[in-house]
């Protein structure tokens, strides 16, 4: 060979450190993952996947949004490869779509056909993107019903005002020697008056005295009611120099609150025979939800599963998503056996109460103005109080709804929703919550 | 070539200095062997500088785009969880050549390595579809263009959202460009000599006896003249409300797609003509037994047919031996076929590495026995699942090959180009895409056409075929519809 000499570039590890050249590239590409997350989100909370995970769990989310497109061939562009010695005509070689064969290296554009992308996130992840979509910045201070679960005090500076109680003598009685040495008139009354204020025990009933002296002047004490006891300090009232208002120090307490904020989920379901698999799913991913976004705002949250027919009871998770259980439908059962835990367990000025109850609608008719009173009720006493009828689509036609019946219901945070399919329930839970939007605003 | 997947980390037990007295060796013995290189420089990498390397394309500098990003991250994936092993080397086409070789691995396969990479170095200098790329420029060229792109991103008037709108629409349409470089382009003026030539037809000698012929005056005011296959290009140098840097832009998409279309197009003898003579080389060399065990190991990793794909290095190398043993020591059958060799087999591959692409090569190098041999078959897709449609038997074999040359290089990618840029009289781009039987997938050509839409700036049209009816793919403002055309 003509030409110089091969140029051998060692490997410097620091060049090899320094040089992360992607990473503003990735950055970029993680954004645009997470914004088509976000485009996407009624359509990845619609896959029956992510219902009922544990936050832990990885998701594979399909990227509609980040895909590169091309003009490309379709599936009726016949391919060529390389068998294994003895193809014969009508072998199945593999699938359409995902692994077709192709060339065997990866190079742009060589088969271009495929671009299939998904990526992982967990599902605490994908909690946090969706809310972060719903925008509610002002939900959590506003809703929350704060208790003081726990607090401790502790002592922070000096103030002129505060309670009885907390009054600082010395500090005051410092006070009242600094007004008296800054009055000229009276110079020789301070040098008696120290002389008497290094007497503790003096001083305190000084104190006390003055103090009437104040309460005296301001009217709040009869002359007489205190002549009797201190007939003696009325008489050296002249050559004392009385404590002012202005003197009073106090010492001032600091409270440090925990707010501990509770909150309640209040899941009611329809499990009457009317109530399917497909049913009780949508009814299932609504709860999920519900339960994941008052997750996100309240530190301790307490979930409750109501199931009734025509009689309601308490119910595990399991219980309450797999049971089939058969019969009619009261649902103001639902409501009162709500109502009545709520009674027992929960009260409403120290809990968050959200109830939401899922049904198909068909309740008997007799049950009605029950179920309306107890739904007004149960709306008086919750933050937010939702009503969801699932109707797989077209059955709305030809059964009875409760929807018409809710409609009288006045309360501002109660709020139906009606639910087709699964598209539907990123929609109504977004209405739903912002049903409490506008009732906080 | 590729390291198998998961395959065990080996201990480099060799330093730097071996490396250079292996590759005296090897370039002694392929100056010996006739191939022609440019200077080459070597850099060692570790695995995340190969994956950064393959995310960019080898480009020691590239500029920005998430896609790239992506790119990097779906190797690592593939990479951490042992699905795809590394390259052991990537090289690029540049004047010097670069080459990166990973540091982990082995002394042999170093040596394999280098001399596998003086083959694809040989092979850029000397092959027809790489005269245009201007080797000696490539390295500046992306440099310049990477700081050019910054700067539109950094550009507070510009920013990264506005600049990613254009080059997203630009990738989707990078590779709609002239395939074979070598063919110059005419410029407007002469095709429009041309279209006035053949407008005249050929001179008469007889022309008084004839009745007069009409001459139909051609239309100059089309715009193009000639259907024209540069899409980007086309945009850029007919769309009014384009500004400067969108210009630029396009610009530096279509030539970077114009640099590695030369790759896509011989891929299968590059990579044949490499593994060819790193064989050659590495026979030559007498190595010792154990690194001999351990080069038969490596080459025919890299060499094995995989069933259910089309692996260039086999392909490749296959035709290659087939070439050289045909001009060598052709059989008495070969010789009735074909008539004796007029040249030797040496003289031969080194003609045909100069001359053809992997379309020409395999129409005219594979042979029907070496297709048997190798069992290349033909699959079409049936519902759900590909079937082995034909074999390359006596009546297939035709058929299969054609099929093959449809697949390789620039030919897996539809053939569109601007027939019109006024059409309608409304500014309506027409384009057309060159039906060979194969439809197009309408959720790509969809989403492509709405990229093309984006860059013209007003209302497209996608001329095509449809399960054989002739159809209009439009995309304007109201969106995206089909129509059938008669």
């Amino acid at each position: 060979m003509s030409s110089g000499d091969t140029i051998f570039r060692e490997y410097r590890i620091s060049d090899a450190e320094r040089s992360d050249r992607s990473a503003g590239d990735r950055l970029r590409h993680r954004q645009k993952v997470r914004e088509s997350i976000r485009e996407n989100i009624a359509d990845i909370i619609a896959e029956e996947s992510i219902i009922g995970k544990d936050k832990d769990r990885v998701i594979k989310v399909p990227l509609r949004g980040i895909k590169e497109y091309r003009f490309v061939y379709g599936d009726n562009a016949p391919g060529a490869s390389q068998g294994d010695g003895d193809s014969r005509p009508g072998q199945v070689v593999g699938k359409t779509g995902k692994d077709r064969p192709g060339q065997g290296d990866e190079q742009a554009g060589d088969r271009p056909g495929i671009d299939y992308y998904e990526t992982d996130v967990t599902l605490e992840e994908l909690i946090e993107i969706m809310f972060e979509d719903l925008e509610l910045p002002n939900l959590e201070r506003r809703a929350l019903r704060e208790i003081q679960s726990d607090y401790s005090s502790r002592r922070k500076g000096y103030r002129k005002v505060g309670i009885r109680i907390r009054l600082d003598k010395r500090r005051t009685a410092k006070q009242r020697v600094m007004r008296m040495l800054a009055s000229d008139k009276r110079i020789d009354a301070v040098a008696r008056a120290l002389e008497e204020s290094k007497a503790d025990r003096e001083l305190d009933t000084d104190v006390e005295g003055a103090l009437d002296e104040i309460a005296l002047e301001e009217g709040r004490l009869d002359e007489e009611a205190l002549a009797p006891s201190t007939g003696a300090a009325f008489q050296r009232v002249h050559r004392r120099f009385p404590f002012h208002q202005n003197d009073l120090r106090y010492k001032h307490v600091e409270i440090d609150t925990k707010e501990e904020s509770n909150a309640a989920v209040i899941c009611i379901m329809d499990t009457s025979g009317s109530m399917d698999t497909m049913k009780k799913y949508l009814a299932r991913s609504f709860f999920f939800l519900l339960y994941q976004f008052i997750s996100t705002r309240y530190r301790n949250v307490e979930i409750v599963f109501i199931a009734h027919h025509t009689e309601a009871s308490e119910v595990t998770e399991e219980e309450f998503f797999h049971k089939g259980e058969s019969g009619g439908t009261f649902i103001s059962s639902g409501y009162a056996k709500a109502l009545e835990i709520i009674a027992a367990r929960y009260h409403p000025s120290l809990w968050n109460l959200y109830a939401f109850h899922c049904s198909d609608g068909d309740n008997f008719d007799s049950d009605n103005p029950a179920a309306l009173k107890d739904a007004e009720e149960l709306a008086g006493i919750c933050n937010l109080f939702g009503y969801g009828e699932i109707k797989p689509l077209g059955s709305r036609y030809y059964e009875s709804s409760m929807l018409n019946v809710f409609r009288q219901i006045q309360a501002p945070n109660f709020h139906t929703v009606l639910i087709e399919r699964k598209e539907d329930i990123w929609p109504s839970f977004r209405a739903f919550l912002a049903k409490d939007r506008v009732k906080e605003a | 070539m590729r390291a198998n997947a998961g395959a065990a980390p080996r201990i480099a037990a060799w330093n730097l200095n071996d490396l250079i007295e292996w590759d005296r060796r090897i370039r002694d013995k392929a100056a010996e062997f006739g191939l022609d290189c440019y200077p080459q420089e070597f850099e060692l990498c570790d695995h995340n500088g190969m994956l950064g390397y393959m995310a960019y394309s080898g480009m020691p500098s590239h500029y920005p785009h998430w896609s790239y990003g992506k790119s990097y991250e779906k190797l690592k994936t593939l990479y951490d969880h042992g699905v795809s092993g590394l390259p052991y080397e990537m090289v690029i086409n540049s004047n010097p050549a670069i080459a990166y070789l990973m540091r982990d691995n082995s002394l042999l396969l170093q040596v394999l390595t280098i001399a596998h990479v003086y083959g694809h170095n040989d092979f850029f200098k000397n092959n027809f579809t790489f005269k245009s790329t201007r080797a000696e420029l490539t390295i500046e060229a992306f440099k310049a263009a990477a700081m050019r792109v910054r700067r539109y991103v950094e550009d507070p008037s510009i920013g990264v959202d506005r600049v990613e709108r254009i080059l997203d629409a630009a990738h989707a349409l990078s590779w709609q460009c002239r395939r074979n470089l070598a063919i110059k382009k005419l410029t407007p003026l002469e095709q429009m000599a041309r279209a006035e030539d053949s407008a005249q037809g050929q001179p008469d000698p007889f022309q008084k006896i004839h009745a007069r012929k009409q001459i139909e005056a051609p239309d100059f005011h089309k715009v193009p003249l000639e259907p024209d296959e540069d899409l980007l290009l086309f945009i850029r140098d007919h769309n009014p409300f384009l500004a400067d840097w969108e210009k630029d832009l396009l610009t530096i998409v279509d030539q970077e797609a114009k640099y590695f279309i030369s790759m896509m197009e011989t891929k299968i003898m590059n990579e044949g003509w490499a593994s060819y003579w790193h064989k050659k080389i590495l026979e030559s060399l007498e190595l010792e037994q154990g690194l001999h065990l351990e080069f038969i190991v490596n080459h025919n990793q890299v060499v094995r047919p995989i069933p259910g794909q089309i692996n260039p290095y086999h392909l490749g190398l296959k035709i290659w031996e087939d070439i050289y043993r045909r001009f060598t020591n052709p059989t008495a059958e070969e010789i009735k076929r074909d008539g004796p060799p007029v040249k030797s087999g040496t003289e031969k591959i080194f003609e045909v590495r100069e001359v053809e692409r992997d379309a020409s090569f395999i129409r005219r190098y594979l042979t029907e026995d070496l297709m048997r041999e190798m069992d290349i078959f033909e699959y079409e897709a049936r519902g759900e699942e590909l079937v082995v449609s034909k074999v390359a038997d006596e009546e297939g074999w035709r058929e299969v090959k054609a099929t093959l040359i449809k697949n390789v290089g620039t030919n897996s990618i539809p053939v569109l180009k601007v027939e019109d840029a006024d059409f309608g009289q409304n500014r309506t781009l027409y384009v057309k895409h060159y039906h060979d039987g194969r439809d197009l997938q309408i959720e790509y050509a969809e989403k492509s056409l709405n990229y093309l839409q984006r860059l013209w700036g007003r209302e497209v049209m996608l001329e095509t075929a449809l399960d054989g009816k002739r159809s209009l793919l439009c995309c304007n403002d109201r969106g995206f519809s089909v129509r059938a055309l008669k």
